[in-house]
């Protein structure tokens, strides 16, 4: 329906009634449930900088980040994302960061 | 695929241009706050570059995003490299590293 090529992507409409997808918002909860899925030690805080569920912030502090350019690490979040980035999320600032520990 | 044209003509872009970035609108009317802001930046360290709206082509606005493998506008390319978007460009700002690669690619600012 977004073009992408997974066919199980349902969670979004069942959790908020059957609406377009490219017109509803993201929860910040989504946003940091689908990191963390990606990136399972990640620490995740979001935003919403607007309170329209459309312009949001995000830190995510990983150790999977460590050795990476700061170009690969928002990729890995945008990866995580799985295309809503520029579609149904319309920004998301980022600040990633690599847990003094790692 | 053997060629693609809109990769070709991003790749000149990128080649011919020291200094290009990818925005919604031109520099002097940016049509969005995130580019505004990389222009400003830009300005603020007095490098010359090359504004491209994206918001002219949509092929090109759909192309810039996956040969950078980025999903967002404006994208900031310097010597054929993609630095990045507007958080990593703002904050590279704020701790010195964007003038410093500048200089480590040789791009001298006008002012």
């Amino acid at each position: 329906m977004l073009g992408q090529t997974e066919q199980t992507e349902c969670s979004i409409r069942s959790e908020t009634g059957w609406k377009s997808v490219t017109a509803m918002p993201m929860e910040a909860a989504d946003i940091e449930r689908l990191i963390v899925e990606a990136m399972p030690d990640a620490t995740v805080t979001i935003e919403d900088l607007r309170g329209d569920g459309d312009h949001y912030s995000a830190r995510v502090t990983s150790a999977a980040f460590k050795g990476k350019s700061r170009v690969q690490q928002h990729q890995m979040v945008y990866q995580a994302l799985k295309g809503r980035m520029g579609d149904v999320l319309h920004a998301l600032a980022l600040q990633t960061s690599i847990p003094s520990d790692a | 695929m053997d060629s693609n044209p809109i990769f070709d003509r991003i790749r000149q872009d990128v080649t011919e241009n020291e200094v290009v970035l990818f925005m919604k609108g031109t520099p002097v009317f940016p049509q969005c706050g995130f580019s505004a802001t990389l222009v400003e930046v830009l300005s603020r360290i007095g490098v010359k570059f090359k504004g491209i709206d994206v918001l002219a082509d949509p092929s090109l606005r759909d192309g810039i995003k996956s040969f950078s493998e980025w999903p967002t506008i404006p994208q900031l390319y310097v010597k054929g490299e993609f630095v990045g978007g507007c958080d990593i460009i703002r904050e590279m700002h704020t701790s010195g590293e964007l003038r410093k690669l500048l200089e480590e690619k040789g791009v001298e600012p006008v002012a």
